[in-house]
């Protein structure tokens, strides 16, 4: 469904993404995985076309995507820190979205998120007042909105209380049932556990390995995720 | 496009800047028309104003408007919208506006007061310069990442149209005083829109006689069709070309 093939992107002298190649297909549930500043945010937003790269291309049902907006309409997405327009009220950013998406939406609105958060209950407040937590509640509540093939969530449970975070998790593995593409960053590993089928692992922009989290656990041996990514990252930093 | 721009002039409405904007206008045109007994006098004295206020308000304004829809920005290019609709609107619903508050503002007392030839064209030089100024900011604001820095940008451009140019043409006629200048001076006019308006209302005031040799040439070229449309062509470009490459810049901007 998505096929990165040789995507590079510099940001002055610092490589963010160094020769990446890469694809996902429906129904795969794949975690994104490496340190800070390893590169991840940059693919992610690369795939949004939020950043060009510099050379290499990446395609969306074997469309490129640069000079393509329409793409997009199969995406939800949900940023790492939710920015939103400052003196619009929760409410208005909803309809705006409803309103510039309604003529791509592919089937109907799903809203389950924004009653499951208790959104509802503060619609009216204004994005500058709202807390951290509660930004990243109205982003995932957004990237859901549309009920995209694909979801792409960069550290979706950053943030948020444990009870919204295992509502938000209960949802992906949700999504993931109904064989939507998952792309997920996340620092926190067992959160990551019941929710992927595959693990990317990316190192100063480069893709260190592509595997299904089946074969990593084997190929460490080791039975959690936790362990096995912890491992990974040793003998990538003392090899 | 259409939601867009709906969107952003519903912003801009909602801030109240362009409200008090427009207000001012009305309130200085009102005054300098009341001060004044002959309606030509007045149009001149108002005349400085609009030129130094409407391109400082304009380019200012629209520069901080577009910094502080960063968020907005953002939160669009990842959604199936197309980049370069996305600019083209923040440009049109920023235009709409100000476009609007001149006309309310500035363009009401006038066709009250002077409803004549040189009436309707500070109108139309205010409109024009209102667009231009408005690129202008865009461009600014999409070049540069800083904020701060930014703004500065889009006051060095004011300072420069407004001020700084008249002394460089000042000093280079004033060096080549001995040639035949007159020509050059049409095109040095093209080179700031600021400039040009006044030229366009100047001779619509027909007191182009009191500008001395210079200003007959003026007369003879701008007088015509051919300059109308030579005057019309050059606010245009000064329109577009801006934007132009605002659109080819913002295109590969990461955000």
């Amino acid at each position: 469904m998505i096929i990165a093939t040789n995507v590079n992107k510099s940001f002055g002298r610092l490589k963010a993404l160094d020769n990446v190649s890469l694809t996902c297909n429906k129904g795969q549930s794949i975690s994104l995985i490496g340190p800070n500043g390893s590169g991840k945010t940059t693919f992610i937003k690369c795939l949004l076309g939020m950043v060009v790269p510099d050379n290499g291309f990446i395609t969306f049902n074997n469309k490129n995507i640069a000079h393509d907006w329409a793409y997009r309409a199969h995406i939800g997405y949900m940023p790492q820190t939710g920015r939103f327009p400052d003196n619009m009220r929760i409410v208005q950013v909803f309809d705006m979205m409803k309103d510039i998406r309604k003529d791509s939406a592919t089937c109907g609105l799903d809203e389950d998120l924004i009653s499951a958060f208790g959104l509802n209950k503060v619609l009216n407040k204004r994005m500058r007042t709202l807390s951290g937590g509660t930004r990243q509640k109205v982003g995932a509540s957004l990237a859901f909105l549309f009920n995209p093939d694909v979801l792409i969530l960069d550290e979706p449970t950053a943030g948020l209380d444990p009870v919204s975070s295992e509502i938000l998790k209960e949802k992906i593995i949700s999504q993931k049932q109904k064989g939507k593409l998952i792309l997920i960053t996340s620092h926190i590993l067992s959160d990551l556990e019941d929710i992927t089928t595959e693990i990317i692992y990316l190192q100063e922009g480069k893709l260190k390995f592509h595997k299904s989290l089946q074969q990593l656990k084997e190929d460490t041996g080791e039975e959690k995720l936790t362990r096995a990514i912890a491992q990974v990252m040793k003998s990538n930093l003392h090899p | 496009m259409k939601k867009i721009i709906k969107y952003v002039v519903l912003d801009i409405l909602r801030n109240r800047i362009v409200l008090a904007y427009t207000v001012f206008l009305f309130i200085i045109s009102l005054s300098v028309f009341n001060l004044e007994d002959n309606a030509a006098k007045g149009l001149l004295s108002l005349l400085n104003i609009i030129l130094i206020i409407v391109p400082l308000i304009s380019i200012i304004f629209s520069t901080i408007y577009v910094y502080n829809s960063t968020e907005f920005i953002e939160l669009l290019v990842s959604q199936p919208v197309k980049r370069t609709g996305l600019l083209l609107s923040i440009f049109t619903g920023l235009a709409i506006s100000l476009l609007l508050a001149f006309l309310v503002g500035a363009g009401l007392p006038i066709l009250i007061y002077s409803a004549s030839g040189a009436g309707f064209m500070m109108i139309f030089v205010g409109l024009a310069l209102t667009l231009v100024f408005v690129s202008l900011a865009v461009l600014a604001s999409v070049i540069t990442r800083d904020k701060a820095k930014g703004i500065g940008v889009a006051i060095l451009l004011w300072f420069y149209f407004a001020l700084i140019y008249d002394g460089i043409i000042l000093f280079i006629l004033f060096q080549f005083s001995d040639y035949p200048m007159e020509k050059v001076t049409i095109g040095f006019s093209a080179l700031n829109p600021i400039d040009l308006g006044r030229i366009m209302i100047l001779l619509k005031l027909d007191i182009a006689a009191m500008m001395g040799y210079t200003g007959a040439v003026f007369k003879d070229f701008f007088g015509g069709f051919w300059g109308i449309l030579y005057a019309l062509l050059v606010m245009l470009l000064w329109v577009f070309l801006p934007v132009w490459l605002t659109v080819r810049k913002f295109n590969r901007k990461d955000l």
